[in-house]
Order: structure tokens, then C-alpha cells, then sequence
């Protein structure tokens, strides 16, 4: 919009400006990538280039069942929970958009009280629910409620893109004889897949993110997930400091977070805020 | 546009009559209703069968002298534990931490972000590249980074700790407290920024072109156009941050595992279940979150008028 009479002096303070934000986003990150590269003499090194490089943090903790397990249960459990966080959702959300019935709001309320909700509370009788029922360190343990954190996320992404689906169509399908549940699966939900995508990645990021129920139901690699996992990496030896690994294997699970960020860009930013700022 | 203001009239003006009427509800009226219960019923049952049972349990639980190193001697307390927590310096610390470190991050975070929303939605070029670049802080695992600043702060081995000749920030209290704050903004600045831009392209550009037309400044045309305009954006922007920092315990249990007076509320209760495993007290302090959470939201929501998202759902 101000491009019609950007002079060369504004297109330099532009420049800089956008220098300063990109470089203030992404030191953080090249330091962790400088530290996962460094060998563990270089390690006590501060400078940001590593004196010696070395690909034995990532050889090291690749090897390790201490991190590779629960890599794969992170993996597992946060596609589980996403999956099913999005499918109960989608039917919360075509509810909330499409029908009328009494409840509504109740439900609407619900999901926002479980949003704003301190994990921290649940914590405690959790642990003790999930002793009792055999679901302590096991991947339902996680799932479970990483669902139900999920689909407040869920149903107010999803209700804000189903707003916005044309709905003559499903009219058009019920008056060729389907039924409301007929014209939800074959009309709508392919209309409303791209929302989902969006949903989903946004579900899988903040399964992927979870420490504080990680740490406290899991107690061994049984059911641990990544993040859990890295106050767990150990040094080449016992005398050496795990900086170096740890690093690495922050670098590792940081990686599916930038391919999406790369990837869905647009849908995240869509997704973010559809549920939260259009009112 | 209209045809949600149509369904949020039809829905508003047939639920009085709706009621009035006896046996009213036509047969697909009656399909529709039992089809939206069917659809909403699993979302339903996992969302209390993970949060309201475990809080009643939880409320149950703290009303017990509970000590898994003692399971022998569980006894009904009433409210003793509570009594302990509030006496207790320890909470009222970690409160005081946690007050701090919400306050001072959300209000620097308010700040960038708009700032980041500003560049993103007023720069000239390189628009893509910024906003990939803000989304990395937003969705790097807080873990992750956290390690990051750990590592970046520890004397010989860090690049700003050098930089400050080689200080020691996370060992002292109130700088190991600015590290935790700075790490918190890092990753939720751009959360903010995002949110903020959404609301600032609902600013119509023709008042801005207006009231530049009528001499206003560029400082005037944002405080008297676009932050009353963005207001409900901000609030519930704000709601959320404040919420979302007041339960921070990642990035505290990697940087300073609370030590040191760093420990935030949500710290002091994990500490209590998990290193002294009293689950009584463990749950009492759970609970008092709890009601501090409820506060907060409500002093948003009733003090500042903000919109509780999503009631805009049944509004249209």
C-alpha cells in the first residue's frame, strides 16, 4: 500500500527494521544449532561459530533408546491425540455452527473454562486417577487428556472456518433425500477439510509442546515424550556435561515445528486467529 | 456476513417462542436437536472426564492429610491444608514471583507484539519472510528453547553471559527472574503480534486516510483510531497471554528448576506433589491456582468488558 512513493531512505529503514525482527527470532534458535554441533571441548567455548564441529551429538543421541523412544512416542501420541481431538471437534463444531439445540452455550462455556484451565490443577488428582486406573505411564495415560486440551483449540478453530462453508449446498443435499448426518460426511466435511488440516496442525503443535503433563504422568521411555526426555540425556560419558545432546535433540524436535511452519504457514496464521480475535 | 446475522436472529427470536409453545417441535426440529446432543456428546465426555471429575476429586483430595510416604494415615483434614498453604511463606513467595513475572511479561509482550504487528502489517517488502520468522518462537517446544537460554546464560559457555562478562544471571533471584521473564517473552511475542495484526486489519484505512487528511499525526491516528478500534482484539488477546503466563512453569523448571525464590506457583504445587509427595497439599495449592485463574478471567471479563471468546458464536 505504501509502496507507491517509498523513497530509498524508507526502503532502508524498512530493511533494517525487518533485519532486527528476523534476527531477534531466529539467534536463539542458530545458537542451539551452533551448541548441538559443537564437540565437548568446544562446548565451554562461548563463541557462536564452534571451534570444532562435530555430528557425534546427533550420532550419540540417535543411538540412545533414552531419547529415540520417546521421539516415537511423541510422534504416536501426538497424531493419536490429534486425530481424535479433530474428529470429536468436527462434529462439536458442525453443531455449534449448523444446529440448533438447547446447550449450546453451556458447551461453549465449557470449552473456554478448559482453555483458560491450570494444567497445574490437574496435575495432582491425575497422577493419583491414573495410578488407580492403570493409565499412569502408559501412551491412553497421555492421550487422553492431550484430547481434551485439544478440542477447545479444536471447536473454536473448526466453528469459526464451518461459519464460513456455503451452506445452501447442504440444503441442495437434503433436499435430494439425504439425511442431516449423510449431508455431513459427503457434502460438508470435504468443504470443510481445509479447516481441519489447519486444526490439526495447530492440535499436533500444542501436543508436541507439552512438558507438564509429560513430566508428571510418565515415569519411565515406556510413555515419556521428547520434551520430557531431555532432562533425561546423559553426556558421551559420565564425566562429560550432556549440553551437546540435549542441544542436539532440541534441534531434532524443533525440526517438525519449522518443515510445518514452512509448510502451512498461511493456515497456521489462519487458524490462530479465526478462533480468537473475529469477534 | 448477513447470512450469520440471519441465523443469530432466527436462533434469538425462536428460542422464547420455541419454549412457550407446548408440544411444538416439529419432527426434524426434534432430529436436529438430538443429531447436535449425538455430535457434541464425545467432545463432552472427554472434556469431564478430564477436567470436572479430577477438579471435584482434586478439591475432595485436599480436604485430606494425603502423604504417599505415610499412605496409612489418610485422614479427613477440612481445610488445614489450605490453613498450611496460606500461612505458608513459600506460596505467598511464589505468588509474588508469579504476579511478577506475569505483569512485567505481558506488558512488554503487549508492546513488541504490536510493534511486530505494526512492521508486519505496515512494512514494504519481505512480509513472508517476517512472518515465517515470528511463527519459529511461537512454535519451537518451550523445553527446547528454554535449554537454549539456559545454556546461553551459563557463565563459560554462553554467548550472553560472555557478552556480559561472563555474569551469572540464573543463580541470583531477581536476574534469574528477568532470564525467565525474557525467555517467556521471546516465545509469546509472536503469538501476540499475530493476534494483534488480525485485529489491526479490521481498521478500516479509509479513517486513517481521513484523519491524515485533517493533520492528525501518525502517534495521534494510533492512539485515537486504531487502539480504540483494536480494543476487543487487545483484551482478548491480553486475557489469554495473562492466563497463559499466570500457569509458566516450563521454561522456570528448565532454567532454574525454582530455586533461588524463582519457583511460580505452578512450580510450588508440582514440588509438593512430586518431591514431598503430599498429595493433600499438592491439591490445595492446585486448587487456590485454580481460583486465582477464575479471578483473573473474571476481572477480564467483568472489569474490562472483554469479550469471552467464542460468545461471539452465539451472538451471530
Amino acid at each position: 500500500m505504501a509502496a507507491i512513493t517509498s523513497t530509498p531512505r524508507q526502503k532502508v529503514g524498512w530493511g533494517v527494521t525487518n533485519f532486527v525482527v528476523v534476527a531477534l527470532a531466529l539467534i536463539p534458535v542458530l545458537w542451539m544449532v551452533s551448541l548441538s554441533f559443537k564437540t565437548p571441548t568446544a562446548v565451554t567455548d562461548p563463541s557462536f561459530i564452534p571451534a570444532s564441529w562435530t555430528w557425534g551429538n546427533y550420532t550419540q543421541i540417535l543411538k540412545t533408546a533414552t531419547f529415540v523412544r520417546p521421539l516415537l512416542n511423541s510422534i504416536g501420541i501426538g497424531l493419536i491425540a490429534t486425530f481424535i481431538s479433530v474428529v470429536f471437534a468436527s462434529m462439536a463444531a458442525y453443531a455449534i455452527a449448523r444446529l440448533r439445540f438447547p446447550g449450546k452455550a453451556v458447551l461453549i462455556g465449557m470449552a473456554l473454562l478448559i482453555a483458560m484451565f491450570p494444567i497445574i490443577a490437574l496435575v495432582t488428582p491425575l497422577f493419583s486417577i491414573e495410578r488407580a486406573l492403570g493409565l499412569f505411564n502408559t501412551w491412553p495415560g497421555l492421550i487422553i487428556p492431550y484430547v481434551a486440551f485439544g478440542l477447545p483449540l479444536g471447536i473454536y478453530t473448526l466453528s469459526a472456518f464451518f461459519r464460513e462453508i456455503p451452506w445452501e449446498l447442504e440444503k441442495a443435499a437434503k433436499v435430494d433425500g439425504a439425511t442431516p448426518f449423510q449431508a455431513f460426511v459427503r457434502v460438508i466435511a470435504p468443504l470443510a477439510a481445509p479447516g481441519m488440516v489447519t486444526t490439526s496442525i495447530l492440535v499436533f503443535l500444542a501436543c508436541w509442546n507439552e512438558f507438564l503433563l509429560a513430566i508428571s504422568l510418565t515415569s519411565t521411555i515406556a510413555a515419556r515424550t521428547a520434551p520430557a526426555s531431555l532432562a533425561y540425556l546423559s553426556g558421551s560419558s559420565q564425566f562429560t556435561v550432556p549440553t551437546g545432546p540435549i542441544a542436539a535433540a532440541a534441534v531434532v524436535i524443533t525440526i517438525p515445528i519449522i518443515i510445518f511452519v514452512l509448510f502451512f504457514q498461511r493456515r497456521i496464521v489462519a487458524g490462530l486467529t479465526s478462533g480468537a480475535v473475529k469477534g | 456476513m448477513s447470512t450469520r446475522t440471519e441465523v443469530a436472529a432466527e436462533t434469538a427470536a425462536e428460542k422464547p417462542v420455541g419454549r412457550r409453545r407446548k408440544p411444538p417441535l416439529s419432527e426434524g426440529a426434534k432430529q436436529e436437536r438430538r443429531l447436535g446432543w449425538w455430535l457434541c456428546a464425545p467432545a463432552v465426555i472427554v472434556m469431564l472426564a478430564v477436567t470436572a471429575y479430577p477438579v471435584v476429586y482434586a478439591i475432595w483430595l485436599s480436604l485430606q492429610r494425603y502423604n504417599l510416604e505415610l499412605p496409612n494415615e489418610v485422614k479427613f483434614i477440612g481445610f488445614a491444608n489450605y490453613g498450611a498453604v496460606l500461612t505458608s511463606p513459600y506460596w505467598w513467595q511464589a505468588l509474588w514471583v508469579t504476579v511478577l513475572i506475569t505483569v512485567v511479561s505481558v506488558s512488554i509482550t503487549l508492546v513488541l507484539g504490536m510493534l511486530l504487528a505494526l512492521v508486519m502489517y505496515r512494512t514494504i517488502f519481505g512480509r513472508g519472510t517476517i512472518r515465517t520468522a515470528a511463527l519459529i518462537p511461537y512454535g519451537i517446544v518451550t523445553v527446547a528453547a528454554a535449554y537454549g537460554w539456559y545454556y546461553a546464560w551459563t557463565p563459560g559457555q554462553g554467548y550472553l553471559s560472555a557478552a556480559l562478562n561472563n555474569a551469572a544471571p540464573l543463580t541470583s533471584q531477581y536476574k534469574a527472574i528477568a532470564v525467565i521473564i525474557l525467555a517467556e517473552i521471546w516465545k509469546t511475542t509472536p503469538f501476540m503480534g499475530l493476534l494483534l495484526l488480525a485485529g489491526l486489519s479490521l481498521v478500516p484505512e479509509d479513517l486513517q486516510k481521513a484523519a491524515k487528511v485533517d493533520g492528525a499525526s501518525g502517534w495521534q491516528r494510533f492512539w485515537r483510531i486504531t487502539v480504540p478500534l483494536m480494543k476487543p482484539a487487545i483484551l482478548v488477546a491480553l486475557l489469554f497471554r495473562t492466563l497463559d503466563s499466570f500457569r509458566i512453569f516450563d521454561n522456570i523448571f528448565i532454567l532454574t528448576q525454582g530455586n533461588n525464590g524463582t519457583g511460580s506457583v505452578s512450580i510450588l504445587a508440582w514440588d509438593n506433589l512430586f518431591n514431598a509427595l503430599n498429595l493433600g497439599i499438592g491439591a490445595a495449592i492446585s486448587i487456590l491456582i485454580f481460583i486465582c485463574v477464575v479471578i483473573i478471567a473474571a476481572v477480564y471479563i467483568k472489569g474490562f468488558g472483554t469479550a469471552a471468546p467464542g460468545t461471539d458464536i452465539e451472538r451471530r
